[in-house]
């Protein structure tokens, strides 16, 4: 992958000047390659990785289900998976190979908001032939960082 | 009590500094001489399979077989070096080791040896310690820090019996290309003079390609290579080095090394011989120091730092002479009043007291916290 868009993979806060620096290339140029990252659909949007398992107050249940469907002609799954997508509680939808089709993470404020959308919106759909709901109870590591404990620095602060 | 050649080493100028900055918690410390990365998973997963398994015990003087194994097909594919793993190969403790045997091994009482300055610290240290005399070859801006021929032919009229060379260099991140090595070994050649190569930082070169220097032709016989894990595989507290030589050298080394040490701990030893295969989680590393150098290297010009682009290692080596200050004080100062730790030049040889060593082991993020508070602190003194 491009060094800017890894760089900004990490840090999506990051300046257009430090980035500049970063990679030896001048601001302008910076500024031009990520608005064309921006404008080709590259780049979808900058969010913000919350460590929910830090988070004192109510934090909403997560469930991944896995659904099994009934592909259609000439459309596949796309047809299908698009219904099942457009449902705003539907954060992430993935096409898998194995013993189910479909794997979606649905984020709701507690376990039956999960199981009544499972049970009201996804199963009656004609489509879908039965799922399975695996509520998450911790998470370790999201996204390449571990959520769990801090990786204290055990280094002397002055060495030659 | 204490032997002569004990006390004669002078005590560090900035040891009472380094005290200072470890009873600082607070501080964002750009004065560490390794890298902020822990040891890439895979190799510590091979330490603890390695206990898990059982190995606890001595290994052979020499280091394992495997490792040594491994070391020599590692030298052949990345540089075409080819050392025979029974013969020209032994493991030590850290290349510091290394260079210690490589010392006690050929030096006879008043030996001279050349060190290049600024130098790390325990070279000259280490030739005292072993009764040789230092002969400093002084570096100096105005020639990016690298070795002046003509300083160096006339070292040579001294007789030598050694040169400790260090490249990519701590604590400039200096480093050679191959024909400034040929320039080098062709004035040392005609010597009758030993060269010492401590390339532990070979892993960690941003511009151009490292060439060790037994790669040179003829050099090889002549030169004893020192090398490590340390830095480029963040595995400092490993503690694993090796060193490579003509077999006489090298079996001089080992007969020490078997009675002062025995052995490398075997767990490093393993932990060492998977290591040699991350060379992925190797270019990750070294491709974000090089990021992070480029980085810090335009804020302290910016800041009125005047540095020269490393080419390796992870440090600058940045010149305060604007500021009147010597660099102890520079950096008492920085520390007391910014909390951001840096080394003395001084620590790297009396002349350099007009410098700091700047290392960039360190997050972005405190690396722009730091240059923000250093330009406050130039600002204030300035």
């Amino acid at each position: 992958m491009e060094e800017i868009l890894e760089i900004l993979e990490d840090n999506a806060r990051i300046s257009f000047d430090d980035l500049a620096k970063l990679t030896n290339k001048k601001v302008e140029e910076v500024e031009r390659i990520v608005k064309q990252y921006e404008k080709k659909g590259i780049i979808v949007k900058y969010k913000t990785l919350i460590n929910k398992e830090r988070l004192k107050e109510e934090r909403g249940v997560v469930a991944l289900i896995e659904v099994n469907v009934t592909p259609q002609k000439d459309v596949g799954f796309d047809q299908v998976a698009e219904r099942i997508y457009r449902f705003p509680e539907v954060k992430s939808c993935y096409l898998l190979s194995g013993t189910y089709d479909l794997l979606l993470v649905v984020e709701g404020k507690d376990i039956h908001t999960v199981a009544s959308f499972v049970a009201e919106k996804l199963a009656p759909l004609s489509s879908v032939k039965g799922t399975v709901t695996h509520f998450m109870l911790k998470k370790y590591k999201e996204d390449g960082v571990v959520l769990v404990k801090d990786e204290k620095n055990k280094r002397l602060a002055i060495t030659y | 009590m204490v032997s002569e050649r004990v006390e004669k080493i002078p005590p560090s100028g900035i040891r009472e500094f380094f005290d200072l900055v470890l009873g600082m918690p607070e501080v964002i410390s750009l004065g560490v001489g390794e890298p902020d990365f822990i040891t890439p998973w895979r190799i510590r997963e091979k330490a603890i399979t390695a206990l898990e398994e059982g190995y606890t015990s001595y290994t052979s003087n020499k280091g394992l077989q495997i490792l040594r194994e491994e070391i020599s097909v590692h030298l052949e594919r990345k540089y075409s070096l080819s050392y025979h793993p029974d013969r020209e190969i032994v493991v030590t403790v850290g290349v510091s080791e290394g260079l210690d045997l490589s010392l006690r091994a050929i030096l006879d009482p008043k030996d001279k040896v050349v060190v290049i300055s600024p130098y790390y610290v325990a070279y000259p240290a280490l030739v005292e310690l072993n009764l040789g005399e230092v002969i400093y070859i002084e570096t100096e801006e105005k020639d990016g820090f690298k070795i002046n021929l003509d300083k160096l032919k006339r070292a040579m009229k001294i007789k030598p019996k050694a040169i400790i060379l260090n490249y990519p260099s701590n604590p400039t991140g200096v480093t050679y290309t191959k024909e400034e090595l040929e320039d080098i070994w062709e004035i040392l050649e005609k010597e009758d003079i030993l060269i010492i190569s401590d390339e532990v930082y070979d892993e960690l070169t941003y511009s151009g390609k490292h060439i060790p220097f037994p790669s040179l032709k003829r050099a090889k016989k002549r030169t004893v290579l020192l090398n490590g894990f340390s830095k480029g595989y963040a595995m400092t507290g490993f503690r694993l080095g090796f060193a490579c030589g003509e077999e006489k050298i090298i079996s001089a080394m080992t007969k020490i090394h078997s009675f002062s040490m025995l052995c490398a701990p075997i767990i490093s030893q393993l932990a060492g011989r998977e290591a040699l295969k991350a060379q992925k989680e190797v270019s990750l590393m070294r491709s974000e120091y090089q990021k992070r150098r480029d980085f810090i290297v335009k804020e302290l010009n910016s800041l009125g730092l005047s540095t020269h682009l490393p080419e390796g290692a992870f440090y600058c080596f940045s010149s305060i002479r604007k500021f009147k200050l010597n660099s102890l004080d520079f950096a008492k100062r920085l520390l007391m009043e910014e909390k951001v730790a840096v080394v003395p030049g001084r620590a790297f040889g009396k002349i350099y007291d007009d410098y700091i060593r700047i290392s960039y082991a360190n997050s972005l993020d405190n690396l722009k916290e730091a240059s923000i508070r250093l330009g406050r602190f130039i600002e204030k003194i300035n």
